[in-house]
């Protein structure tokens, strides 16, 4: 019997904080560990240089004024549910449901431009659109809080399945106002008015998304930092039972959170419908309620860091597009480097926060 | 703090790129630059890619007319996984700004967006394949496509009664049982003409024949699709086609031993003992055309309808293993038929809608969001399909076809 424990070949330990030089120093250095790996897989699969690859990916993002463009959009849209996730989630509260409200704020925002169209002022349509699917998206996240606060319910799952909730009941709809007949299809809404469209600023269609999404980052950023609320929902998130003690309304500050949480989620809804899209499908969401936890948990729920988390993430998708059309490859490889780069990413954290100890090869055994 | 004031500065970088970018378009407008040399260029917008077999078959389509047309790699692109949003928008400007001067889409969730790039690039034609609205619309660069396929299904039909009348003579089934199933994705126009022609077809050599379709509301759900199949087969129908974009029908068929006939292209290489036969639209007689005009300077139909005789309309080789003998010279028989214009698809004496005979039917054309009936498409005894526009308005429940459930 060996009674003397054998150490292990690897043991972790938690880190002492870095500086910040070196915090971004690890960062770049998984980037780049990443991207050479990403180089090689290229070189030996597709036989392409991966130089012309890394070209047209950026092309993709940055290659013409609409591109750019695009790119902002899409940005400031993912960045709108990622913010919207961050007070929830530092509340440990964990919102699952973004793709779901943003589901219905843009069916309320969808059913006030077919069903008031040309009956009332554009200005006063545009209004009750914002508070419609504010209100629908705050209501999304409120039924999960309200049993969450009152019965301890898990949120995870009934977000999860708000989700689903959402996205049939706005399938319900579109059979509704499906035009031709059948087609499952609603097609640009007020396409000859132009009813409820969000006006076009300095001449261009996105101006109006990336500035809305700008001002509710750095409100939020505001918010969770110097705000009494966001304050309060900090220490509901590290333990309940301190902010009792402290004579912190635990319920209050769920359901307050949640409401906020939701009605950014439908603000998102009413860019997409009356900004971007004008019309409504069951996939307008498009995934971004997930893809933006991701872009939170990165960021640590920092709504200025989300900017670099989520220009990370929408300049691989914009160039996983980008290189599929100029080399012919599939989409599909484009997620796989997306995925190795995220891997690196995620990976760097871990190093910023933990080391690796290597058992010493001389001695121990004897 | 350093951390925060490094964030700051990055968007401040990015506002800053994005009013240079903003600057830089208004320079764009002016000079036209490269975009207005003589290369000429093509684009196709595909909603999904390679995997599913409605995209496959456009694709394929553009790559061979490329070839023809001896348009190489760098004058042509392709665009994937565009969704029926304004990601078609951007999609479809993005390659007008790359100098593209035909720009082609294929879903028919894209015709909004084709028709707002339309209006926004007046020098570049957008040609929609399936949409309903060119004729409409009245813009000179905007035009509609679509290919007489119900004669296609109504001879893919042809070749399934074949089927059926062998079942019955080798005593496997009694005429009675001579069920087919269908699985479509929507009570759409486009899936209801499809569906009555392949029963049409049948029922003109087997004339017992009846048929059950189910809706899966999707036009790719591999798994809802599969189930449908399954639920038809269970339900005893003897013989299944579809009118969805996914391998989920014909490989329960090929599953549970029933004989299939296919869509979009041939299945016979993961469904080798029970693909009968496929039809399919030919995309390339269409670009061919669309950018031969284009090149000419000369006009492009605001619709156009491909037929048999223009090869649009085609029929994939039958698979003897699993069709019935003599099903490709009854088949070739038909399609002369249908050619010379002996045969009607839709002729009023064989349908009846409710016990009652077809004599007229006011067919909405001119698509509106109250589905109003606006044009007589029934005349010198038979229903004009495909002819007041390229797409499909076909939609009558004729009597012969049980639809299990219309929630799509």
């Amino acid at each position: 019997m060996n009674s003397k424990k054998k150490e292990p070949l690897i043991h972790i330990t938690k880190r002492k904080a870095l500086t910040w030089k070196q915090e971004w120093l690890v960062r770049l250095a998984g980037i780049l560990i990443a991207l050479i790996l990403c180089a090689v897989i290229t070189t030996f699969t597709t036989h392409l240089n991966p130089f012309g690859v890394y070209a047209a990916m950026f092309k993709g993002s940055f290659g013409s004024p609409r591109k750019i463009w695009v790119l902002g959009k899409e940005l400031a849209i993912l960045l709108m549910v990622s913010v919207a996730l961050a007070p929830a989630f530092r509340m440990k509260f964990w919102n699952l449901g973004a793709e779901g409200q943003v589901t219905v704020g843009t069916l309320a925002t969808a059913a006030c431009m077919i069903l008031l169209g040309d009956k009332i002022p554009n200005g006063v349509l545009i209004l009750i659109m914002l508070i419609a699917a504010i209100v629908a998206g705050a209501l999304w996240a409120f039924i999960p809080a309200l049993f969450k606060a009152k019965w301890n319910t898990n949120e995870t799952l009934f977000t999860l399945m708000m989700n689903y909730v959402a996205t049939q009941l706005t399938a319900y709809y579109i059979i509704k106002w499906e035009s031709p007949k059948g087609s499952g299809n609603v097609g640009i809404i007020n396409a000859h008015t132009e009813a409820g469209w969000l006006p076009t600023l300095a001449g261009q269609k996105y101006f109006l998304i990336t500035i809305v999404a700008a001002i509710v980052t750095v409100v939020m950023f505001i918010y969770l930092k110097y705000s009494k609320h966001g304050y309060e929902l900090t220490v509901v998130g590290e333990s309940q039972q301190t902010a009792r003690y402290v004579g912190i309304k635990v319920d209050r500050v769920i359901i307050r959170t949640l409401l906020l949480s939701g009605a950014i989620c439908g603000l998102t809804g009413w860019l997409l419908v009356a900004g971007s899209d004008h019309t409504i499908t069951t996939s307008l969401a498009g995934g971004r309620g997930f893809l933006g936890v991701m872009v939170a948990w990165l960021a640590h729920f920092n709504p200025i860091a989300m900017v670099l988390s989520g220009l990370l993430l929408v300049f691989m998708s914009r160039g996983a597009g980008e290189i599929s059309t100029t080399y012919g490859l599939n989409p599909s490889y484009g997620d796989i480097l997306t995925g190795i780069i995220l891997f690196f990413v995620i990976a760097s954290e871990f190093f910023i926060n933990y080391q690796l100890h290597f058992r010493s090869s001389k001695g121990k055994e004897e | 703090m350093k951390k925060k004031s490094l964030a700051i500065l990055l968007i401040m970088a990015m506002i800053a790129m994005l009013t240079l970018a903003a600057c830089g378009s208004k320079d764009d407008g002016g000079e036209g630059g490269e975009s207005a040399d003589d290369d000429f260029k093509v684009g196709l917008i595909c909603l999904h890619d390679e995997n599913s077999t409605y995209d496959l078959n456009f694709i394929n389509g553009f790559k061979d007319s490329m070839q023809t047309l001896g348009i190489d790699e760098d004058h042509y692109m392709i665009k994937v996984n565009i969704p029926e949003g304004q990601e078609c928008y951007d999609a479809a400007a993005e390659m007008a700004d790359a100098g593209c001067d035909v720009i082609f889409a294929d879903s028919f969730g894209h015709e909004d967006y084709m028709i707002q790039a339309a209006k926004d690039f007046p020098d570049v034609q957008f040609c929609h394949a399936t949409g309903t609205k060119a004729h409409t619309e009245n813009l000179p660069n905007y035009h509609n496509a679509f290919a007489s396929i119900y004669e296609g299904r109504y001879l893919a039909g042809v070749a399934a009664g074949m089927k059926l009348n062998e079942m019955i003579e080798s005593g496997q089934i009694t005429p009675e049982q001579a069920k087919m199933g269908y699985v479509g994705a929507y009570t759409y126009a486009e899936v209801i003409s499809g569906y009555t022609s392949f029963f049409l077809g049948a029922r003109s050599v087997c004339p017992t024949v009846t048929m059950e379709v189910t809706f899966t509301g999707s036009w790719y759900d591999q798994t809802a699709e599969k189930e449908g199949a399954t639920k038809l087969i269970q339900n005893g129908c003897v013989l299944i086609s579809q009118h969805a974009d996914s391998m989920g029908a014909p490989t329960a068929c090929e599953e549970a031993g029933v004989p299939d006939v296919s869509y979009n292209g041939s299945t016979i290489s993961a469904c080798p003992n029970t693909f009968i036969v496929s039809s399919r639209i030919n995309w390339s007689p269409y670009y061919e055309y669309a950018i031969n005009q284009t090149r000419d300077g000369a006009d492009i139909d605001t619709d156009w309808t491909g037929t048999l005789a223009t090869g649009s309309v085609q029929l994939t080789e039958v698979n003897d293993k699993a069709a019935a003998p003599g099903t490709a010279e009854k088949m070739a028989e038909v399609q002369a038929g249908l050619e010379d214009g002996s045969i009607r698809v839709f002729d009023a004496s064989t349908i009846t809608v409710g016990g009652e005979p077809l004599t007229t039917y006011m067919a909405d054309v001119d698509t509106d969001a109250a589905y109003t009936g606006d044009t007589e498409v029934v005349l010198d005894g038979y229903f004009h399909e495909s002819e007041f526009r390229s797409a499909p308005y076909f939609d009558l429940r004729i009597d012969g076809i049980k639809l299990l459930d219309e929630q799509y």
